[in-house]
Parts: C-alpha cells; sequence; structure tokens
C-alpha cells in the first residue's frame, strides 16, 4: 500500500511537471533538471500551485530564491521526494 | 524637447510613513519603516502577513457617512493628498482656469476593497443585494474623478494603470498635456489600497512576497512588501505659476516611456536602459547631472539585479558617483501610487539636500553594487535633478527627471 501511494504521488508530480512543459509524462526522466524540461520561473510557480492543489499540501516556496527553499527543485527525482516528504510531515 | 516649462507647486501624501508629504519626507530622513503587521479581515488565512499599512486611520475623521458610501479607501486616499496639495500650492481655481485644469491619477486595484468586501458578501454570505453605489466606488477613475468634482477642475482628467507604472506614467501625462499647451495646471499623481484578503492573496500566489521583510539591493533579499496610499501633485505651467508668486518645489524636466515587450513578469534591462536613456534625453541633461535615482527597487532578485545593471549601462562610469536609493524599504510597494510617494523623496532630494535611505540593507549583492544610500539618510549637496524609475509587471516602463528651478 505506501508503496502505490508512492508510485501515485511520483505519477502525479511527472504530469503536472510535464503538462507545464508540454510533454508526454514518459519524456520527462527522473533526473531532469527544470532547465532541462524548459520549465522557467513562471511555468515553476504554476507547477508548485497544482502539485499544493493536488496534494492538499502547502509548499513553502518563494520564487526571489527557488533555490534557497527547503522545497527541493533541482531536479524531477527531489522535488518527487520533497513532495512525499511534505505528504508525510503534513497529515 | 522643448515646449512650455512645467512646474511643481504643491505636494500631498498619506502613506504608511505619515498622513502629509511633510511628514512622509521625515521619516524617510529618519529612515523608519512603515511594514507593519497587517490587519483586516480573513489576514490569518493568509501567508503573507506584512504590509506598509497605514495605522490609526479613521476614515470618518476626514469625510461624511454619505461621502463615505462614495469612496473607497483609494479614493480617500487621493483625495487628501490631493486637498493637501491644492493647499499648497495655492491655487485658485477661477472659471478660466478650470476648463485649463485636470486630474490624471495612476492606481492598478482602483476599487479593489469594495470589490473584495462586496464579493464577500455575495458568494461567502449568500447576500442578494449590495450596495447601490458599488460600481462608482470601485471603478478605477473613481478617486480622478472626485478630485475633479471637489476641486472644479473641468479640463482634461481620467486614470492610468499601468500596474507599478501607473502614476509615473500619470504624471508623465500630466508633464505631457501642460507642455503640449492642452492645460495649464494638473493635479497629478497615484494612489493605491489592496491591503486587503483578495488583494493579498492574489499576489501571495506569485511568490514573490517576502514574509519576514523589504530588503531592496541586499543580498538577503527576498521579494516585495506591499504598502499603501497616495501621493499628489499639482503640477503647473510655468508662466502660470510665476505670474501668480507660486512657491515652485521643482521643474518636471524629462520623462520616457518604453514596454519591454518580453515577459509579463520578467524585468528586462534592454527597456530600463532605453527609458532611463529616453528621459535624459528629453530633458536635455547628461547622464552626469543626475546625482540621485529614487530606484524601482522593489526588493525581488529578478528586479533590483536588472535595475542595477540598466543604472550602470546608462551611466557608466557615473554610475559609481551617484547615490539610488529603494524608499519601498520604508512605505512598502505601493503599486499604482508608488512613483507617486517615491517623488516625495526626489523632492525632498532637491530641496532639502537629503537623501532617503535603503533600510533594511543587511549585506552586498555584486550583482548591486551602487551606492545605495544604506540604511541612513544622508545629507549632500548640489544635488540638481533627479531621476525616479518605474518598471511595472507587463514591462511598461516609465522614468521621469525633475531637476531644481534653474
Amino acid at each position: 500500500m505506501p508503496g502505490m501511494l508512492k508510485d501515485t504521488v511520483k505519477d502525479k508530480v511527472v504530469a503536472i511537471l510535464a503538462e507545464q512543459a508540454v510533454l508526454d509524462p514518459s519524456e520527462v526522466p527522473m533526473e531532469a533538471t527544470l532547465q532541462d524540461l524548459g520549465i522557467d520561473s513562471l511555468a515553476l510557480v504554476e507547477a508548485v500551485f497544482a502539485i499544493e492543489e493536488a496534494f492538499d499540501i502547502q509548499v513553502l516556496f518563494n520564487a526571489n530564491a527557488p533555490t534557497d527553499s527547503e522545497f527541493d527543485i533541482s531536479t524531477v527525482a527531489t522535488i518527487v521526494r520533497a513532495v512525499e516528504n511534505l505528504i508525510a510531515a503534513q497529515k | 524637447m522643448t515646449g512650455r516649462r512645467v512646474v511643481i507647486t504643491g505636494q500631498g501624501a498619506i502613506n504608511a510613513l505619515g498622513a502629509s508629504a511633510a511628514a512622509t519626507a521625515a521619516a524617510m530622513r529618519e529612515g523608519v519603516s512603515g511594514i507593519v503587521p497587517l490587519e483586516f479581515q480573513d489576514v490569518e488565512r493568509l501567508q503573507i502577513a506584512i504590509g506598509g499599512q497605514i495605522r490609526g486611520y479613521r476614515p470618518e475623521d476626514h469625510f461624511s457617512r454619505q461621502e463615505l458610501t462614495l469612496y473607497d479607501k483609494f479614493t480617500q486616499f487621493g483625495l487628501l493628498a490631493a486637498a493637501e496639495a491644492m493647499a499648497q500650492s495655492g491655487l485658485v481655481v477661477t472659471e478660466a482656469l478650470a476648463e485649463r485644469a485636470g486630474v490624471i491619477l495612476g492606481t492598478a486595484g482602483g476599487g479593489l476593497q469594495t470589490q473584495d468586501e462586496n464579493y464577500r458578501q455575495v458568494y461567502e454570505e449568500g447576500k442578494n443585494r449590495v450596495h447601490p453605489f458599488v460600481v462608482p466606488r470601485l471603478m478605477n477613475n473613481a478617486a480622478a474623478s472626485h478630485v475633479s468634482m471637489i476641486h472644479g477642475l473641468q479640463g482634461p482628467s481620467y486614470t492610468v494603470a499601468t500596474a507599478c507604472s501607473s502614476s509615473n506614467h500619470a504624471m508623465g501625462q500630466a508633464f505631457h498635456l501642460i507642455r503640449g499647451g492642452l492645460a495649464d495646471a494638473i493635479v497629478t499623481g497615484g494612489s493605491e489600497s489592496m491591503l486587503c484578503f483578495g488583494g493579498i492573496k492574489a499576489w501571495e500566489g506569485l511568490r514573490v512576497m517576502s514574509k519576514d521583510g523589504c530588503r531592496p539591493f541586499s543580498a538577503n533579499r527576498n521579494g516585495m512588501v506591499q504598502g499603501e496610499g497616495a501621493a499628489v501633485f499639482v503640477f503647473e505651467e510655468y508662466e502660470h505659476a510665476r505670474a501668480r508668486g507660486a512657491e515652485i518645489l521643482a521643474e518636471v524636466a524629462g520623462f520616457a516611456m518604453t514596454s519591454d515587450a518580453s515577459d509579463i513578469v520578467m524585468p528586462s534591462t534592454r527597456g530600463a536602459v532605453r527609458a532611463m536613456q529616453g528621459a535624459l534625453r528629453d530633458a536635455g541633461l547628461a547622464p552626469e547631472a543626475i546625482g540621485y535615482i529614487n530606484a524601482h527597487g522593489t526588493g525581488t532578485t529578478a528586479n533590483d539585479r536588472s535595475e542595477c545593471a540598466a543604472v550602470r549601462e546608462v551611466f557608466g562610469a557615473h554610475a559609481d558617483r551617484l547615490m539610488i536609493s529603494s524608499t519601498k524599504s520604508m512605505h512598502g510597494h505601493v503599486i499604482g501610487g508608488t512613483g507617486a510617494v517615491e517623488l516625495v523623496a526626489c523632492l525632498m532630494a532637491l530641496n532639502e539636500g537629503v537623501i532617503a535611505p535603503t533600510i533594511n540593507y543587511d549585506a552586498p549583492d555584486p550583482e548591486c553594487d551602487l551606492d545605495v544610500v544604506p540604511n541612513t539618510a544622508r545629507r549632500v549637496e548640489g544635488v540638481q535633478a533627479v531621476m525616479s524609475n518605474a518598471f511595472a509587471f507587463g514591462g511598461l516602463n516609465a522614468v521621469v527627471i525633475v531637476k531644481k528651478l534653474g
């Protein structure tokens, strides 16, 4: 069951990022950076909003200092992990 | 560009730093912060809980009950600042002048508080009717219209809405109308009041707001902080002002506006460069003539970096000699009224020789390595001309230059 939840989180996050990048989810590798995907700052803000809506969590993210935030946006994988942590923490 | 000369003969202001232009300038001199915990309904549902909110403001101290049914807060602020400016100017609106005088004010949100309150009533509280004057209260031109009515100004009057550049654009338009001979006096500036639940909730979404303070140019800046208020000036044709023996606060020397035509939120250095160069050209001044720049300086990573790069490009070696500060650190970002409130600092630089500081400056940022007048106001002599920048979302830039009357 926890494994299933994990896949769901990953799939949903990938789907959200894919939508912003105008790509098919299958074209979003876990090691990709936002730059690789062509997600700019405005698209990132939208993606964070979509993540908050999808998982009913609050992401503390400031577009002024995106890399300083606890929400690690280095790659798709780190974003998925950050979302999983937030879901666990905010349950 | 040559034409009739335009001077400023009155100023008025109300914002988190004070309830008059003099009080605002005094607070700027002292480096006071007007940023406080926000107080309004549902503020506990916001992540951003600070702003340059005017404390102790009671509408009923200034307006009658009948007036308040028609005046959104942005109109109230505009009226108060306009009354102060008109009183200082001593301008008497005769029958002949009335048709040669108008009002041009900037605002971005207009009657946003009125919208917020009434949406709450119909959507959240399920009411099926709203006050009959909701429309005339919320319309963006309400402040300009009420100023024209109270002071009997029957010439060209309108509102300019270009987000954070609104009041600079408005004052530029006033300058153009008088210079071009279409008017002899224009009451101009801007007014804003977005400090309400819906107003801040919308800004929160962009994630460019700081939770803990406005620190322009400082390495640890993390976003903008919103303010509220208004500043209004009387712009007047020079000969007209001289003939009636008016005290002249400054001459409006030049103005330019450009569009980045690139991104809806990210500023472009190129657009800012073109606006500053255009204003210098319009004023017929060399870059070396500018002693002080009141920066747009929002405290976002992107704006401050881009603005400093633009200043370096326009001013070359002189960039290291001029002073540049962001008074938003003290009064917050007054959005559509911000350029007007900041012009108070520009007039203080010219008339009192005091440069308002950038407060909350903690650590230098190599990408903002200009003299940002950190934390403490500076007394200087011989500042003859100053520039005020406004670079709005949407890439719309408006730069004003004012100088001592030569």
